[in-house]
């Protein structure tokens, strides 16, 4: 195993701690570059998605996982970024310029959020942010001149210096794929300036934070702000992806989904929110190749342990009928969030760590060194 | 003036409703510092049963009623052994998480089973009508109001004088000193969420009548009876009604008065600005944290 001799604070902040992660990251950024070629079209499609709700998932784990504040209410960003787009993409507006504006005035609109959400903490925080969503849904549905109301409205293809850029074609995807890349090394960089330390600082006590000298208010402000903005830019990328928004699109189901993907990553690190909507993307082609494959190789299997044909036919028919049953991507949902919760409360990327650790210490890996600690005692009413 | 005597009334009878779910938020709440959003759902799953016992196997509408209200207690016992009680004492977000993934499973599994169409169940309270004067009053919201009133005085008072309730509240303020004291924990947030689910199963077939029965229906008035617990102040079991008439009342007068589209932003609006002024919601108590 590698020992990592820290002598100064800046080898304490590197992006890459050593050289194993040139290579690692090097891999992983080369066969992205050479995925449209080698996957097919819908696949790179999927992979499109994953770079969208990975940026929101990006932007969501620096308000939630890193300052400690739960927000049921980013899809509401994610229009504001999408309307923003389809608004001024009718005056000719170029992209470079839209997009921004739609990350900026999306980060406004944070900011203004934050401001009423600094006094309120846990169960409130989440209710003011839901009716936050439900305001903006309601406003995109009513405010006609604008919006178009529930007509929705239609995105053009995007042009990038004189180039159409189709939303099916590779170069949308390394378009995604570049602003993902680069909200990730941002957040990396703000993680580590005094900025991301006052954040952590906040979620893990404020009162400590606070006494510490950290402006509470100002740096959860400007966490929300930063968080919306990131939000904001991949309703951009969403607007255009879609090609055609509408006020229902945005609901709180989508805002569920954005917590489901850092939830499912591990909210303790960027890497959960990548691993969170890779998760959360593909889950829908995973359950359409169940639903066509399963009842199958149920039936093979009941076939293989000694079932005589008939039975098999039932098997066959039986498990087709719970493939095909309506809402049971609803019920699978649900139950990969509780299992989640219970069984695996640091996420797919805790997961990573823990069988990681395991081949480093290979005979000495203790299962208690990922415990999570419970508390009886401190109720969080009195917070 | 009359329509707007009419509107108050019909409010309030909506108010009650969500009174009535958000009743359930608060039980869970103050007993075990647990937000339930799968409250709503809870209440739509009693519905469901209720609509088997009566409509589907033609039990008389009383006996159906306490099956079902029976049924759900169990229900309610079994969520919580499976889904709740591993993860009490982790942060808060995680078991609201959880109860999110607990309402998807349920409603995607009712809609599996008892499909996705709207279901009716015959009351004794579902035709007829009040009148005073010249305001008019169906009975089946009638039903609804008196209801609400019951089970909030009888909540009310179980949580203030009867031992149970204080252990409850004890456990809610700090589980660790409570088990200290001697009380049994674990039972007695298993015998909360009992009581939960069956107001929520009150709620539900109460409300049959009125809102029929399918399988959205407590993510409807769920998402609309969560902000009236939250205005009443999270916890607090009158807060919870108060809060729940308020948002009804404002939802009907919005609907009345202000243009269309206000109905249904009115009430959020509201609770913003109320949540703005006293973070802590009406009936809330404030404690600071020490240190």
């Amino acid at each position: 195993m590698r020992f990592l001799f820290k002598t100064d604070y800046e080898d304490d902040i590197k992006l890459f701690p050593h050289s194993g992660y040139y290579v690692s990251y090097g891999i992983l950024l080369a066969f992205l570059l050479i995925a449209p070629f080698v996957l097919s079209s819908y696949l790179v499609s999927q992979l499109v998605f994953v770079c969208i709700y990975a940026t929101v998932g990006v932007g969501l784990m620096i308000l939630t996982g890193f300052t400690g504040q739960a927000s049921l209410g980013h899809a509401a960003f994610l229009a504001i970024g999408a309307y923003t787009a389809a608004y001024l993409q009718q005056y000719n507006v170029p992209f470079p310029v839209y997009f921004l504006a739609g990350g900026l005035l999306t980060g406004v609109v944070g900011a203004l959020v934050g401001f009423p959400a600094l006094r309120l903490t846990g169960i409130y925080l989440v209710i003011a942010t839901i009716s936050f969503a439900f305001i903006v849904e309601e406003v995109l549905a009513r405010w006609e001149s604008v919006t178009h109301g529930n007509e929705g409205m239609r995105v053009k293809t995007l042009s990038l210096f004189g180039q159409a850029v189709p939303q099916n074609g590779p170069t949308f995807y390394y378009l995604c794929l570049a602003v993902l890349v680069l909200t990730i090394v941002g957040t990396l960089n703000l993680l580590r300036s005094p900025t991301g330390r006052a954040f952590v600082a906040i979620r893990d006590s404020e009162t400590a934070a606070r006494s510490m000298g950290v402006n509470v208010s100002l740096y959860k402000v400007k966490s929300f702000a930063i968080s919306a903005g990131i939000t904001g830019l991949a309703g951009v990328l969403f607007a255009h992806k879609l090609s055609f928004i509408s006020p229902e699109m945005f609901t709180l189901q989508l805002s569920i989904e954005f917590i489901i993907v850092i939830l499912i990553g591990g909210t303790f690190s960027l890497h959960g929110a990548v691993l969170g909507a890779i998760f959360l993307v593909m889950i829908d082609p995973f359950l359409t190749y169940l639903k066509d494959d399963m009842p199958g190789i149920i039936a093979g299997l009941a076939a293989t342990f000694g079932a005589d044909s008939i039975t098999a036919n039932k098997i066959h028919a039986n498990a087709a009928a719970i493939a095909s049953a309506n809402g049971l991507k609803g019920a699978i949902y649900g139950v990969i969030i509780v299992l989640f919760v219970l069984f695996e409360p640091l996420g797919l990327y805790g997961r990573w760590l823990k069988i990681k650790l395991f081949f480093q210490l290979f005979p000495l890996y203790k299962r208690a060194t990922f415990k999570r600690q419970k508390i009886y005692v401190k109720s969080e009413r009195n917070r | 003036m009359l329509d707007f005597v009419q509107q108050l009334v019909s409010g309030i009878a909506l108010g009650c409703v969500y009174g009535l779910i958000a009743l359930g938020f608060v039980l869970v709440y103050k007993a075990t510092e647990v937000v339930n959003f799968a409250q709503g759902d809870l209440m739509m799953l009693g519905g469901f049963f209720a609509f088997t016992f009566i409509g589907m196997l033609g039990l008389n509408y009383w006996l159906g009623f306490a099956g079902a209200v029976a049924a759900m207690a169990a229900f309610g016992m079994l969520a919580e052994r499976v889904v709740v009680r591993p993860i009490l004492g982790y942060p808060q977000f995680s078991i609201i998480m959880a109860t999110i993934g607990l309402g998807y499973f349920l409603r995607s599994v009712v809609g599996m089973i008892w499909g996705t169409d709207d279901f009716k169940i015959e009351t004794p309270f579902s035709e007829g009508v009040l009148r005073i004067g010249s305001l008019v009053l169906a009975y089946d919201k009638l039903s609804v109001i008196a209801a609400t009133i019951i089970l909030c005085a009888l909540l009310y008072l179980f949580f203030n004088r009867t031992t149970l309730g204080t252990a409850m509240r004890a456990s809610s303020e700090n589980m660790l000193a409570a088990y200290y004291m001697g009380i049994p924990v674990k039972r007695v947030v298993s015998i909360v969420w009992a009581i939960s689910a069956a107001v929520a199963t009150a709620a539900g077939v109460l409300l049959a009548p009125i809102t029929f029965i399918h399988s959205n229906v407590g993510l409807v008035l769920g998402l609309k009876a969560f902000p009236a617990a939250v205005l009443g102040g999270f916890g607090s079991i009158p807060g919870a009604v108060v809060g729940g008439v308020l948002i009804g009342v404002i939802e009907s007068m919005a609907g009345f008065y202000l243009p269309q589209g206000w109905k249904d932003v009115a009430p959020y609006i509201v609770l913003l600005v109320v949540l703005l002024l006293k973070p802590e919601g009406l009936f809330g108590v404030h404690t600071r944290k020490k240190v």
